[in-house]
């Protein structure tokens, strides 16, 4: 069986054995992302190095907790972004994640972007950490990315409440 | 994980598997017996006699006279039929509806639907196993209630409702009840008498019939409009030419079912008990959704945290099993089971669930495996996760 569902053969490779998972004790920097509301929680974990004076991601990791999509796009990152210069890392767009995957379903697709957004926020603390120069439109990713977990922890906090409620009966 | 070349299917809820002796039954209707249902020549009229036949079979498992039972297409059809047929049926007497929250999407969705038609709707709420309470149907009935509707058993964690005591609040109040028995006709007994029920909702691919037939029991004098118009098939209730090989089918499914209920409820009882007693035994971290024993004697829906249930179900394919995160109807959208949800779960937990459901070719060997490669599964996965507080 070469095809699992909507899945193609890479994605399932990535699912059953993932590349880069577990966590790295004092990360340079670490990017959480997604919501349980919609089933999919990412943390990123780097470790930055130089590389001829460059500043590379030495070491990658995550965990997930998802669908096989979200396992597979979390794995195939840190293969995509393991030994690259941070603006490197950068330009890795959802698309590039997907076709790596030879591709996606398109219901799926949300996936390869938490991907992208975990490396990016992962970026984004490393270099706030370390007070260095941040560009705009990281800066601006990263706002966008606060914004949408203010308002999925409004949400979440309905489905608290409503469960106290039943519990309390 | 290499491939098992067997295959357990544990998705009995979903559809299952037409039985030998019904298909047999049917094969006929095919080609020698094919006519029409409604045409006036004896060659009809052996067809029309084939369609009385099915409907006391039918009834006769539910304990109705046969002119109460209003064939249809689906289950789907059924509860489309008896929400709207009974709204629009008695729209002067009021426009009030009450369901549950924990309904299958075809009863939920309609009554979005007649609300967008300006009917008002209730969802009573449930407890943590998923029951509605007697007293909440009792406060939720106003003057215009002209109907309420509570699924006998949930599809997803197989709670089975007080649905006698629920029924008589509606009789005393004057108030129409149906209930969706899609699940549990067939499986567990169902006397539409003692019940007290005016409209149930019973499906044939459930219990190893034909998929596209159901039906629609109709107490004698419930007010109801037909949803589907043109002749007059089916008591003037349903329209369209009859699909008599399937209903055939049905018939010989709720025959053999009559026969075998009893003792196969009995035997899946115990495998689903041994499965349920040995996961949560083995696995640290993992709960029961639903009843413990007010629940299908098939139905198996666990939850464990940490871990997101599509992944789990993609693991068991890999290794043979058959399984579905809740709901096959729901599977296409992303957002969390909605039962689940009513249930008092939060997301995160709705998303880390998974129904396993029994039928006649499960067998205790197959629940053995399923005992023995699940807790692996389950290790493996949360190896990944990001969430390790579990147990």
């Amino acid at each position: 069986m070469d095809k699992f569902g909507p899945y193609t053969k890479k994605v399932i490779d990535h699912f059953k054995n993932p590349h880069n998972y577990g966590r790295i004790k004092n990360p340079d920097g670490l990017g959480k992302v997604g919501n349980p509301v919609c089933g999919d929680v990412m943390y990123l974990y780097i470790k930055v190095g130089k590389n001829k004076k460059k500043e590379i991601i030495k070491d990658i990791k995550f965990e997930t907790f998802g669908c096989v999509a979200a396992i597979s796009t979390s794995s195939i990152i840190t293969d995509l972004a393991k030994g690259k210069t941070l603006d490197k890392a950068m330009k890795i767009n959802k698309n590039k994640v997907a076709r790596s995957l030879d591709g996606l379903p398109p219901i799926k697709m949300h996936c390869s972007m938490l991907a992208v957004d975990a490396l990016s926020e992962a970026i984004y603390d490393y270099l706030s950490k370390k007070k260095k120069p941040i560009s705009k439109e990281l800066e601006e990713k990263h706002k966008k990315i606060e914004k949408e977990k203010k308002m999925i922890k409004k949400k979440y906090k309905k489905w608290v409440e409503m469960e106290e409620k039943i519990y309390k009966r | 994980m290499k491939k098992k070349s067997k295959r357990i299917y544990l998705d009995y809820a979903a559809t299952t598997p037409v039985d030998p002796r019904v298909l047999k039954t049917m094969l006929p209707y095919f080609r020698e017996k094919f006519a029409n249902t409604m045409s006036i020549y004896s060659f009809g009229q052996e067809a029309k006699e084939a369609l009385d036949r099915s409907r006391k079979i039918v009834a006769g498992l539910m304990k109705a006279e046969p002119g109460e039972i209003i064939f249809t297409g689906s289950a789907t059809e059924s509860n489309n039929f008896a929400l709207k047929g009974v709204a629009f049926a008695n729209k002067k007497k009021g426009r009030h509806i009450i369901i549950s929250s924990i309904e299958h999407p075809c009863i939920l969705e309609t009554a979005e639907w007649l609300k967008r038609q300006g009917f008002k709707i209730t969802k009573l709420s449930v407890d943590k196993y998923g029951l509605v309470d007697p007293v909440e149907v009792k406060k939720a009935i106003k003057k215009g209630t002209i109907l309420v509707s509570v699924i006998h058993a949930n599809n997803e964690i197989g709670t089975i409702q007080p649905i006698e005591k629920i029924s008589k609040i509606c009789k005393d109040k004057g108030v129409y009840f149906h209930t969706d028995a899609a699940q549990s006709f067939g499986k567990v007994e169902i006397d539409v008498g003692k019940m007290n029920v005016d409209l149930l909702t019973a499906s044939s691919h459930k219990m190893y019939g034909p998929k596209g037939a159901a039906c629609l029991f109709v107490k004698k004098g419930t007010k109801i409009e037909p949803i589907l118009h043109g002749g007059g098939h089916e008591f003037n209730l349903r329209a369209g030419t009859v699909n008599l090989p399937a209903v055939v089918g049905f018939a010989e499914a709720v025959k053999i079912c009559k026969k075998e209920m009893k003792q196969e409820s009995k035997r899946l009882i115990k495998l689903r008990d041994k499965l349920i007693k040995n996961i949560l035994r083995k696995v640290k971290g993992s709960y029961l959704n639903g009843h413990p024993v007010k629940r299908l004697p098939n139905n198996v829906n666990l939850r464990f945290s940490s871990i997101e249930g599509e992944s789990i179900l993609m693991e068991l394919d890999s290794l043979g099993i058959i399984a579905s995160t809740g709901s096959a109807c729901a599977s296409p959208k992303l957002e969390a089971s909605r039962v689940l949800l009513a249930i008092g779960l939060r997301p995160e937990e709705a998303h880390s669930s998974l129904r396993l459901s029994l039928g006649r070719r499960t067998k205790e060997k197959d629940i053995d495996y399923v005992i023995k490669v699940l807790p692996g599964v389950i290790q493996r996965l949360r190896k990944i996760s990001p969430f390790k507080n579990y147990g």
